[in-house]
């Protein structure tokens, strides 16, 4: 296998690093949509909601596991100085990702009246995780430095990217409900969805003016036409949720999942455009992808695992969805 | 100014002491709600049900906890022990990355289909799925106790610039200490899942449910852990030859040998002192260490003075092994004693009853104090005679740590708390309802007279 270089490698696993990063914030984000979002006066919803990502949420998390793994395994460098700079936000983030998974699991077991004390630590450990993974991706945005200006930027990118989850829960609940529920899911989508347009705009006027080589990404020809399509992408798919949102539901309950679809474009859209940014860098402007990288030993072994794994994988997942498609009912523990 | 070396470690130390006790947990309960299943299939009789789905509660709580405090693992290693990645990444990375590629998607996987899916797959795959989130539970332990036992016991590597490179991964996995840490381990799940199912079922017969599934479980888990309990002791006494063979020190440690000596007593109880380099208060039995670990009353073990810089602190690893032992006898004298009266009479005693139910959880502190005895007596090591544990950490402030640490520790305290208040809650509720009701519809795929008549009405 001459073709697995340490180049080459380096720039599989970023590839994948970057794969799993997207995924989790899909996957993990539609769950943890669902609890920032958590209807609070109705028992009835939230039971619905929470069963439409009871079987989903903890493989859900999983995807966070294996980026922050590879990170680790690939690019140990850039994880030690990534968290390290990242310190206090990364363990408010653990601490939400805890308080909500066990509340997720608490509520349907203990007294019935504790329950809703239980669904309360599940919404607030949902927008802590949301909202200090926003916050990491603003100071990350920033260079990794603490200065008046990029906390600001952060708690504000902490508050778009919460309502880029919200929105992308809501979409997923519109899918897998029916009635004043999913009417419920279809105005929470349309308010996440102004924020998180927001949020885009604000990055992407912010991001190449802090970095230099951001600006450059984006305006050197001929490339940067070829980039120029994916914001134009993006802020199309937001036209056609607008549209698509003002109309449901329809009879039959015909293009529930458009929603949501439109949200993981979105969602790509957003990353690439993030990754394309940074690129070569792992840590902004610091230490790119190569220098990071393992030694080529290893991630050559790594390299055959995940080969081998990740499609097994993909497949068994693909059996969980299908087992569970169709509209959440009352899903009960067994 | 706070100390982060000693803040990191008391935190690693906090983290995955709370996560342990939840995989100890659901390693050996995922195999035997196996059990309950395949029994269920095999005789469509619906106490085996009954067992499964209470069972299957507790396991889905226990495992919600065990994956969160799992992820803090994951970024533990690089926000407070930099270091250790920095030396060995080369070999620990690809042992990571296999656990997560080959478990924890798997086990992540299929219990959603475990815990949902019964009404939504066929049976056979509802049963393959509670089969393989076992497998992947064990495939998890395998892989971080192939990646401890390198670090306790290091071999097919080579050092260049300071950085470890992989040369025989054969050698690698299977290093010298891992067969015995992984039965050992693997037991002491065992054990843990044995008293926790038998002291739960314990009190829903002492609080008076007269159903069979709690007789059935409570039987189950007895009469496995007579079986297991001498089983345990003996690979427990193989893994510390192993330990003496590789880590003399942490022997030295475990027995309270300050200095070499031939004959050397067996220490029942002492205070160590490390300033004097003696036991205060020993009861001890002649010559008996020796005996039981070069299997000659007159061989020699070597002391703490034969590592004059590189022991661990010998108190809490002496006292953390009587805990482990004294627990692990206790068990073994229970097993037995409740086993033998549950076969003779059918039914145990209140005291009986008593002493379970005030058992139910002792594996997590037997199994806590295993791991202290070999996390603490690697020490000074992270990774034994490679790297020494202050030349990882992290150059984070001791104010953030002790920060951190504060949140960490309040948060498992609350847990913990609500964790053994619902599973008794569980129990609790459990003695006035069926768990497994015949007369839903659509629940047994082959009906039995009783649902059939149900579905006549």
């Amino acid at each position: 296998m001459s073709w697995l270089t340490a180049e080459n490698l380096a720039l599989v696993f970023g590839a994948l690093t970057a794969l799993s990063v997207l995924l989790y914030a899909i996957l993990d984000g539609y769950d943890l949509g669902v609890g920032i979002t958590l209807p609070m006066h109705e028992e009835a919803w939230r039971d619905t909601a929470i069963a439409s990502i009871g079987p989903f949420w903890d493989a859900n998390e999983t995807w966070l596991v294996l980026a922050v793994g590879l990170l680790l395994v690939a690019f140990p460098a850039a994880h030690s100085a990534i968290l390290h700079a990242l310190y206090l936000p990364a363990a408010l983030l653990l601490i939400g990702l805890i308080l909500r998974g066990v509340a997720f699991d608490f509520r349907a077991k203990v007294k019935p009246e504790r329950k809703r004390n239980w669904d309360w630590t599940f919404k607030f450990g949902s927008f802590l995780a949301t909202f200090s993974q926003g916050f990491m991706l603003g100071i990350y945005v920033m260079g990794l430095e603490y200065r008046t200006g990029s906390i600001i930027f952060a708690c504000f990118s902490g508050l778009c990217v919460t309502a880029a989850y919200a929105m992308i829960g809501n979409a997923w609940l519109i899918g897998k409900t029916t009635g004043d529920l999913q009417r419920r899911a279809i105005r929470q989508c349309k308010l996440a969805g102004v924020w998180t347009l927001a949020g885009i705009l604000a990055v992407s006027a912010i991001n190449p003016l802090v970095n230099a080589n951001v600006y450059q990404v984006w305006t050197q020809p001929p490339l940067a036409y070829f980039f120029s399509a994916i914001p134009l992408l993006c802020f199309a798919m937001f036209a056609l949720g607008y549209v698509a949102l003002k109309r449901l539901p329809l009879p039959d309950d015909r293009g529930a999942w458009l929603p949501f679809f439109i949200c993981k474009v979105i969602f790509i859209c957003s990353f690439v455009g993030l990754a394309l940014s940074f690129y070569p860098f792992v840590v902004p402007n610091q230490l790119t992808l190569y220098e990071a990288a393992s030694s080529q030993e290893s991630l050559t072994i790594i390299f055959f695992g995940a080969v081998i794994v990740i499609p097994i994988i993909a497949a068994y997942t693909a059996v969980a969805y299908y087992a569970f498609r169709g509209k959440a009912d009352g899903l009960k523990y067994y | 100014m706070l100390d982060t070396l000693i803040l990191s470690r008391i935190q690693f130390a906090a983290n995955i002491s709370f996560h342990i006790l939840f995989p100890t947990i659901t390693i050996a309960l995922g195999w035997l709600l196996v059990y309950f299943k395949i029994r269920f299939d095999l005789s469509q009789h619906p106490v085996w049900m009954r067992a499964y789905r209470f069972w299957v509660k507790v396991f889905a709580l226990t495992f919600a906890l065990g994956v969160v405090s799992g992820i803090t693992m994951s970024f533990q290693f690089g926000t407070n022990w930099p270091g250790f990645m920095e030396t060995v990444g080369n070999i620990a990375g690809p042992l990571l990355a296999y656990e997560i590629l080959t478990a924890f998607f798997l086990e992540a996987t299929m219990l959603g289909i475990m815990l949902f899916g019964f009404n939504k797959v066929p049976r056979w795959l509802h049963t393959l799925a509670t089969l393989l989130v076992a497998v992947g539970t064990t495939m998890s332990a395998f892989w971080i106790l192939v990646l401890n036992s390198w670090m306790q016991t290091p071999v097919g590597f080579e050092m260049r610039d300071g950085v470890a490179h992989a040369t025989d991964w054969f050698a690698i996995i299977f290093n010298p200490s891992f067969p015995y840490r992984f039965t050992h381990m693997m037991m002491a799940s065992a054990l843990t899942v044995c008293f926790l199912v038998a002291g739960i079922s314990a009190y829903r017969l002492y609080r008076g449910d007269n159903k069979k599934a709690p007789r059935i479980t409570l039987k189950t888990a007895l009469f496995s852990a007579a079986l297991l309990a001498p089983l345990q002791a003996f690979i427990g006494d193989l893994h510390g030859l192993n330990t003496l063979e590789h880590q003399p020190a942490k022997i030295a440690a475990m027995e309270g040998i300050w200095h070499t000596e031939q004959g050397a007593p067996l220490v029942l109880f002492a205070i160590p002192d490390a300033e004097t380099q003696q036991n205060r208060f020993a009861i001890e039995i002649p010559k008996l260490a020796s005996f039981i670990l070069t299997h000659d009353f007159n061989g020699e073990l070597k002391g703490i003075n034969e590592f004059p810089d590189a022991h661990p602190p010998v108190a809490p690893v002496f006292y953390s092994f009587r805990v482990m032992v004294g627990i692990g006898l206790l068990m073994l004298a229970v097993a037995w004693w409740c086993s033998l009266r549950l076969y003779r009479h059918g039914e145990l005693s209140q005291l009986q009853y008593k002493v379970l139910i005030g058992m139910s959880f002792s594996g997590w502190i037997a199994t806590l104090a295993g791991w202290y005895v070999t996390e603490i007596g690697r020490q000074p090591y992270l990774i034994h005679g490679v790297l020494k544990t202050r030349d990882a950490v992290t150059t984070v402030a001791g104010e953030q740590v002790a920060l951190t640490l504060i949140m960490y520790l309040v948060l498992y305290v609350v847990l913990l708390i609500a964790y053994v208040r619902t599973i008794f809650w569980l129990a609790k509720r459990a003695i006035d309802v069926e768990e497994y009701d015949l007369s839903l519809p659509g629940l047994p795929e082959r009906k039995t007279p009783l649902a059939t008549t149900g579905a006549e009405q």
